[in-house]
């Protein structure tokens, strides 16, 4: 039976919410008609689903197996003091998370049956990802967890939230469709460590929702570590609202899984926004990166900076399709975008696509875009000065992609991606020391 | 007295398209309507031997099951393929092709497009074949260029005297089958140019087709096979105009262009079919397939200016084939009221250590939207493959728009590829740095807008060029921001 047909089998609803009921059996609806993507769609023209669709998915939420704290160790960021947010199976962990006082945290299954969601509900969730693609709408039918995270008018968070989703089960191929929704208010300050790992050895299917809504003046930082393991895929769509003056940053490290398509959507509703969008891919194997931007520029006087960096090797593929919209009304924009990739292996492929729309006269937008090696005169020069290939060329790629980490705020992450890039060019060099 | 932008916008109201005329010529016209019967009328009409009336028909069966495209960014009034007359030809035109017997209406028709077939063009050294409608009225220079053994000549004049010719090139490059417009096109082309370069030949010459649609209620579907043979080098300028009309007029062309080894082809276009008028009425509805294939060392460009039809839908492409070979592909589109453009380029690296360039420019005024689709494609055994693109848009007014869509894969290591884009509009400081200086806005923006399309326009043969910096002027006028 297909994936699509079992789905449509498992399918209830049963929730007293009837917001909640209605956008899930409207989803459901939609989903139903689309159906999965397939690469005759022009969005997932080089991404091919089929592979991964064909698993025995349990539909079910499976229980959650034991996992204890050292499990887990090795997929936080260390160095880093966090409150951590740890969902084993698709189900909140209470053990192994931090109690947050500072922001409120609620999880999804417990504010549908809270009254005092139902503004929320009505007005934020599900209002950004509502139709977007069939697989938000296949979130938004099925997802029974995530958290809806609140920070208050003019609230500094201290230490950043790290939230991680961890894959356990043991018999069957896991779909696992967390959903999040994170409103940042007025003025407040925070930054999101977000990781989906598997520790299984069956195959796993993460498709993951996640709404933000950053307030007047707020400033929020999201970063994606993305490190899975080989039978792993992830389908992640992010949705970022800005209202006026607010300067939101969503960076995605792509180093391990199976496919990994990162949807990532801006929408610009106020004047005064920056967005940054900063990526670095580095594959082997048969993996697949598939970063789809959106940058929608609906007001005047913002800007957008987009930085992906990839390397590929083995027999991986990259794909990169940046999208930014410039409305009428959005005059004074400043848009600029690039995108550099270096094949180090015959048998990979990287396909390309940034892309601009323009409604509006009196902007300034640029993208760029590069394919091309290493420069071989710079390798021969630390080979002639004793430093062996491997780590020239992985000096090299450092400082290729460097552009697209230099800005991480948090020191502590900063190292550990840096650490994961030695690890995944095979050179034991601390690159922050350099 | 101070030229304001209200004196621009009265001029705007008022300024008609200049090559909207229409010449009374008596013409011979099919009656609307497309089945097997008219195709076979056609193939009859223009006396050819059995293998074409086959090769047409085949082409409309492939046609009926296709279904027309849907994906270009532009929206248009589907056109109906029965509502069409697929046969006008002026019925002067003499089977001699002399200039002499050419109908002297039409030469004046040419005379007030600035395109004269007489003296003033034979000084500039430029053999002419000129498509009215449908068919080809006029052929210069015969004599001279059958001397070096170039074929310049009608294609249905080529179809009846080098058949073996036709039959090994055409449809090579452009399967009948290949899209929806190209496989109408193979159904009902009632003529355009056929040229044919022996080996190691330079053209003397610029040789040139001049295309206009006359009639109402028709459309032209030329076909242009241009095939340079080993070592030979052609430079090809193609020209179109349309009367101004009330009704969309359907155009759709193949082009294709053969260069084997070491030949090299520059095709140049100054494409001026009738945009519609200012509320977007009317025009020339202009789709267009044309591409080249390259064998070893082999060169293409493309030289294009685009400043008419309503819509525009037109891809020259290069098939790298051959190893070193070079593919360059440089625009400019302009779309001024309610036009709309989806243009660009394919280059399709195939052999080892193949080139190319792309320099696309396109301006956007009024409500127009202008809009650049390309595809950079290397496979994955063509070793160090390269290519430069650079798309620039310059936008004039905030109801307009420009868009970008390059495709990019590349499936081997040792290409090297590099892509820039960019918008703007015209920086007031640059305005006003020309008025300080005594040059009215109008003025300067043609000025500012010749330097924008500069690279391109340099790439022209001298008399196109002229005649291009002309059109770019006329398109734009009363367009300020």
């Amino acid at each position: 039976m297909s994936l699509q047909n079992k789905l449509t089998e498992a399918f209830k609803v049963n929730t007293k919410n009837v917001t909640v009921e209605n956008y899930k059996k409207e989803a459901f609806e939609a989903f139903s008609q689309k159906g999965f993507p397939t690469t005759k769609d022009e969005e997932w023209k080089y991404t091919s689903l089929r592979s991964i669709l064909k698993n025995e998915y349990g539909i079910e939420s499976a229980k959650a197996t034991s996992v204890t704290a050292e499990t887990i160790a090795p997929y936080l960021v260390d160095g880093v003091d966090s409150y951590k947010l740890i969902f084993v199976d698709g189900v909140f962990n209470t053990s192994l998370s931090d109690t947050v006082e500072e922001i409120s945290v609620k999880l999804l299954s417990e504010a549908i049956e809270d009254a005092s969601y139902e503004d929320i509900f009505k007005n934020k969730y599900n209002s950004l990802a509502k139709g977007q693609t069939s697989l938000t709408d296949l979130n938004t039918a099925f997802t029974n967890e995530g958290v809806i995270i609140e920070v208050a008018k003019s609230k500094v968070v201290s230490k950043p939230v790290e939230l991680v989703y961890l894959a356990s089960g043991e018999t069957s191929a896991m779909l696992l469709q967390p959903r999040n929704l994170i409103i940042v208010g007025e003025n407040a300050q925070v930054k999101f460590i977000e990781r989906h790992q598997s520790i299984t050895d069956v195959a796993t299917f993460n498709n993951v929702v996640t709404e933000v809504f950053v307030g007047q003046n707020a400033i929020f930082d999201l970063y994606k570590i993305q490190n899975d393991k080989n039978n792993a895929s992830l389908v992640d769509a992010t949705f970022v609202a800005q209202e006026r003056d607010t300067v939101a940053s969503v960076y995605t490290f792509s180093f391990g899984g199976n496919i990994t398509r990162n949807n990532l959507s801006f929408y610009q509703n106020g004047p005064g926004c920056d967005s940054i969008l900063n990526g670095v891919t580095i594959l082997e194997g048969d993996q697949l990166v598939d970063n789809h931007t959106l940058v929608a520029h609906k007001s005047p006087d913002c800007q957008s900076n987009e930085t992906y960096k990839g390397i590929y090797g083995g027999k991986s593929t990259g794909v990169f399709n940046g999208k930014v919209i410039v409305d009428q009304a959005a005059q004074r924009i400043n848009a600029y975008q690039q995108n550099d990739s270096v094949l180090i292996s015959d048998t990979a492929t990287i396909n390309s696509k940034p892309q601009l729309e323009i409604f509006a006269d009196d902007v300034k937008c640029s993208h760029g875009c590069t394919i091309g090696q290493l420069d071989k005169s710079a390798l021969f020069y630390m080979q002639q000065r004793g430093i062996p290939k491997v780590e020239a060329e992985a000096l090299l790629m450092f400082a290729f992609c460097s552009d697209a980490i230099k800005e991480v705020k948090i020191p502590g992450l900063k190292r550990k991606i840096n650490q994961l890039m030695a690890d995944k060019l095979g050179v034991n060099i601390r690159f922050d020391e350099i | 007295m101070k030229y304001t932008e209200d004196d621009l916008r009265e001029e705007l109201k008022t300024k008609e398209y200049e090559y909207g005329f229409y010449t009374y010529l008596d013409a011979e016209t099919f009656p609307k309507g497309l089945n097997e019967d008219v195709i076979r009328a056609i193939s009859l009409k223009k006396e050819e031997p059995e293998w074409m009336t086959e090769w047409r028909l085949d082409a409309f069966r492939k046609w009926e099951a296709m279904a027309e495209p849907e994906w270009a960014n532009v929206r248009y009034e589907k056109p109906d393929f029965q509502n069409i007359s697929y046969y006008s030809a002026p019925k002067k035109a003499d089977p001699n092709k002399s200039l002499d017997d050419v109908d002297p209406e039409l030469l004046e028709m040419y005379k007030k497009l600035g395109i004269s077939v007489d003296e003033q063009k034979k000084l500039q050294n430029i053999a002419v074949d000129i498509v009215v409608d449908s068919v080809s009225v006029a052929t210069t220079f015969k004599k001279t260029l059958n001397e070096k053994g170039i074929i310049f000549c009608p294609i249905s004049e080529a179809i009846k005297e080098h058949p073996e010719l036709v039959k090994k090139y055409m449809g090579s490059v452009v399967p009948k089958t290949d899209n929806f417009y190209a496989a109408l096109n193979s159904a009902v082309f009632t003529d355009g140019s056929f040229c044919y370069i022996p080996k190691g030949v330079t053209c003397p010459m610029e040789l040139s087709t001049y295309f206009r649609i006359n009639e109402g209620g028709t459309g032209q579907f030329e076909r242009t096979l241009v095939v340079a043979d080993e070592g030979s080098f052609v430079s090809y300028l193609e020209g179109c105009t349309a009367p101004s009309r009330d009704e969309n007029q359907l155009h759709a062309a193949v082009v294709e262009l053969v260069a084997l080894d070491d030949a090299e082809i520059k095709y140049s276009t100054v494409q001026n079919w009738f945009p519609g008028d200012a509320k977007g009425k009317g025009g020339v509805y202009n789709f267009v397939t044309k591409r080249a294939v390259c064998e070893k060392n082999a060169k293409v460009s493309w030289t294009q200016v685009e400043t008419g039809s309503a819509v525009t839908w037109k891809y020259p492409s290069c098939i790298l084939k051959g190893d070193n070979s070079t593919g360059e592909f440089y625009s400019i589109a302009v779309t001024n009221n309610y036009q709309q453009a989806d243009t660009g380029t394919k280059m399709i690296h195939l052999g080892n250590n193949t080139r190319s360039t792309i320099i696309s420019k396109g301006i956007s005024a009024g409500h127009s939207h202008n809009s650049y689709r390309g595809l950079v494609k290397v496979n994955s055994k063509a070793e160090n493959a390269r290519n430069f693109s650079q798309c620039d848009s310059l936008l004039m007014g905030d109801l307009c728009g420009a868009h970008t869509f390059p495709y990019i894969e590349v499936k081997n290591k040792s290409a090297q590829i590099e892509h820039e884009a960019t918008t703007s509009k015209i920086g007031e400081d640059q305005l006003f740095y020309c008025n300080q200086r005594g040059i009215d806005t109008e003025k300067a923006i043609a000025l500012i807008v010749n330097g924008f399309s500069k690279d391109v326009l340099n790439k022209l043969p001298m008399e196109f060029a002229v005649e291009a910096q002309k059109l770019l002027e006329i398109s734009l006028e009363g367009s300020v921001g």
